[in-house]
């Protein structure tokens, strides 16, 4: 009741008309994500599965080889997994860290299920030599903290070696990088596409009579009205070798043999600048309906040609119009899933289709949460800044 | 920026600056309209331009038990969601407009994130919370999911129609013995019904158009129309899609249409109200 009372308090009585939205919001959006995003920097595995076993490593000193004890511990937790059949997320979470690791667990705990008695690590050094390795050990133990960089390492091709230091990872598993940078440079060419696009569409239509820029506005917010899936489709569809495109390329003779346009980068360019141009010119249009044109008028009095008009008083006064829809539409192409998966190629696929791949395929669920980490930090603070430059409020 | 004596290079600038102009607006349409007349094309390939008109694709369209029950699936969940969105959403927009308290940059952010956080790691979020409590594959987790993403999205457009709205009227309507319920429903709902009517439009759009948490959380039996263009684009394109498309273009066109006039309307009528 106390409780309740300051909530009053704070929010004042109009806080009562926010709390259903805010309470389905809190249950609904805001937990999930954050019990999420924690699963990039946390270990679930191990402590949940060999949680004696865990605790024996986090006590081990890492130097070396652990004791005996530990081995023993050991041997009988991964029994009691592979009868409680759970052995396959330790299985799986060594993996990551050593590829083939999995093999190993599963051919031991066989073994061990067999009746091989385990007094010290000996034993199990003797059914497969990869015991004996620091290595593997270091791994367990790396697994078996309650909190783990070893997803945000992994995300950014780094891993953790048997010493504690951070080394990159081999040259064939290094991709998420290269993603990123995929992801973040395809969402700043479309942001600057749209403002290339843009910025003089909202201009005419600012400076038109209202009586000609309405109608010439719906054309801008039809496209804004039609589903995104709908326009991805519409492109799929005008893309393909025999589609609308290829034909009038080689109607107008400007190839002789179809493009290959669909699945490729010049197609996802096209097909996101179509999906968000409109994000972009409606905030810009907005802005400058309210920038007053006598100040640019004044300029051209006081001696100022057309272009110096324009670039030094007409420009500044729309930068806030041109940041927020930038930094809308960067941060929208950068989580954008649809277009990249149905347009792109293979080799065109943005950080979206890794989270989902993770999820969905491989079952990797804190490599799926790191990477959304590192998706969503950045994203945030493009906003923050778009916010503080621009002044610009969404609500 | 118009001015009245231009000079010839002037001209040619402006003259320039509207064939521009044509060509994005040109690029932003033509893609949708293309759609359409292929829609109506007898054969089974996409060819253009036309070789005959049939509704062919649109009797195999409602023919198809696939595409029949992910249309009723999508309607079923899209308004549900408006009926729960809309409500919450507009309380929530009174009170956000209405407050003064220091907590309230706080709940506008956390009222606009789901509208910026990357629908991929919603969708997984949502994944992850349903998954142990059976609501993935069930109805109720895809109305609550889309309620969770409609929801802002009421907010901006009853937010926008109650700026100008004069509060003096609801000190009125209290001072003449209304309580606050009868206040709310007399005086303030009727002035902001058109906000919320496009309010409760988009909240429907949203859930309707909506992907890619419906792929992740949804099940066989609650496959929606996205979902079944979504897959159909990516196996093969055949007409029918082309069918499917048309229709929604449509649906939104007319929907939202009919939103956007509510909107203007209610700004309108806000910005009407003498200071």
């Amino acid at each position: 009741m106390g409780r309740a009372l300051s909530l009053v308090r704070l929010f004042g009585r109009n806080g009562a008309l926010v709390a259903p939205l805010l309470i389905l919001l809190l249950l609904a959006f805001a937990v999930p994500v954050g019990m999420m995003l924690t699963r990039g920097v946390t270990e679930q595995e191990l402590p949940e599965t060999w949680p004696r076993t865990a605790a024996a490593l986090q006590a081990w000193d890492g130097q070396g080889l652990p004791s005996d004890t530990v081995a023993r511990t050991t041997a009988e937790e991964m029994v009691a997994a592979r009868r409680g059949g759970t052995l396959n997320r330790v299985a799986n979470r060594l993996n990551y860290d050593i590829v083939g690791s999995r093999t190993l667990i599963f051919s031991t705990a066989a073994r061990l299920a067999g009746g091989t008695r385990i007094t010290g690590l000996a034993d199990l050094t003797a059914i497969d030599p990869r015991w004996g390795e620091r290595e593997t050990w270091a791994a367990l133990r790396h697994a078996s903290g309650a909190t783990t960089s070893f997803y945000l390492w992994a995300s950014l091709d780094r891993r953790v070696d048997p010493d504690g230091a951070v080394v990159g990872v081999p040259r064939e598993q290094a991709v998420f990088v290269g993603i990123f940078l995929r992801t973040f440079k395809i969402s700043a060419v479309v942001a600057l596409f749209c403002i290339l696009l843009g910025y003089p569409v909202a201009y005419l239509l600012a400076t038109l009579k209202p009586r000609i820029a309405n109608p010439l506005l719906i054309l801008v917010l039809l496209p804004f009205w039609t589903s995104t899936l709908v326009r991805t489709t519409a492109w799929v569809v005008l893309l393909q070798t025999n589609g609308v495109v290829n034909g009038a390329v080689q109607w107008l003779g400007l190839s002789d043999r179809p493009l290959p346009l669909l699945y490729s980068r010049g197609g996802v360019y096209i097909a996101m600048v179509h999906v968000l141009l409109p994000f972009f010119i409606l905030p810009l249009y907005g802005v400058m309906r309210r920038v007053p044109s006598d100040t640019a008028r004044a300029a051209r009095s006081l001696g100022a040609n057309p272009l110096t008009a324009f670039v030094r008083v007409y420009l500044p006064q729309t930068m806030p119009g041109v940041i927020a829809g930038a930094v809308i539409v960067f941060t929208l192409a950068l989580g954008y899933y649809v277009t990249p998966a149905l347009v792109g190629g293979g080799a065109d696929q943005m950080i979206s289709a890794s989270i989902a791949f993770y999820t969905n395929q491989s079952l990797n669920w804190g490599m799926a949460a790191a990477l959304s980490i590192l998706l969503v930090a950045p994203l945030g603070a493009v906003l923050l800044a778009g916010r503080a430059v621009s002044g610009w409020r969404p609500i | 920026m118009r001015a009245p004596f231009a000079s010839p290079g002037q001209r040619v600038a402006r003259a320039a600056l509207i064939a521009f102009v044509a060509l994005v607006l040109g690029f932003l349409l033509l893609p949708i309209l293309a759609v359409i007349p292929m829609s109506f094309n007898p054969t089974t390939f996409l060819v253009f331009p036309e070789t005959g008109l049939s509704l062919r694709w649109y009797r195999a369209l409602i023919d198809s038990p696939d595409w029949s029950r992910a249309f009723r699936n999508s309607l079923a969940i899209a308004s549900t969601v408006t009926l729960i969105a809309t409500p919450l959403g507009t309380l929530a927009a009174i009170g956000i407009v209405r407050m003064r308290s220091p907590a309230r940059p706080i709940l506008v952010a956390l009222l606009g994130a789901p509208m910026v956080v990357p629908v991929v790691v919603v969708a997984i979020a949502f994944y992850f919370l349903f998954a142990p409590l059976g609501l993935t594959n069930s109805f109720a987790g895809m109305v609550i999911a889309h309620s969770v993403l409609a929801a802002p999205f009421v907010v901006v457009v009853v937010a926008a129609s109650l700026h100008g709205f004069d509060i003096s009227l609801l000190r009125a309507g209290s001072s003449l013995g209304a309580s606050p319920f009868m206040v709310l429903r007399r005086v303030l709902l009727p002035l902001i019904a058109p906000g919320v009517l496009a309010g409760a439009v988009f909240a429907f759009m949203t859930s309707f158009d909506e992907t890619v948490v419906a792929l992740f959380i949804a099940g066989p039996t609650q496959r929606t129309l996205p979902i079944q263009m979504f897959e159909g684009v990516r196996e093969q394109i055949s007409p029918a899609i082309t069918a499917a498309a048309t229709l929604l273009i449509i649906a939104s066109t007319l929907l939202l249409g009919s939103a956007e006039l509510l909107r203007r309307r209610a700004e309108r009528l806000g910005a009407q109200r003498p200071e």
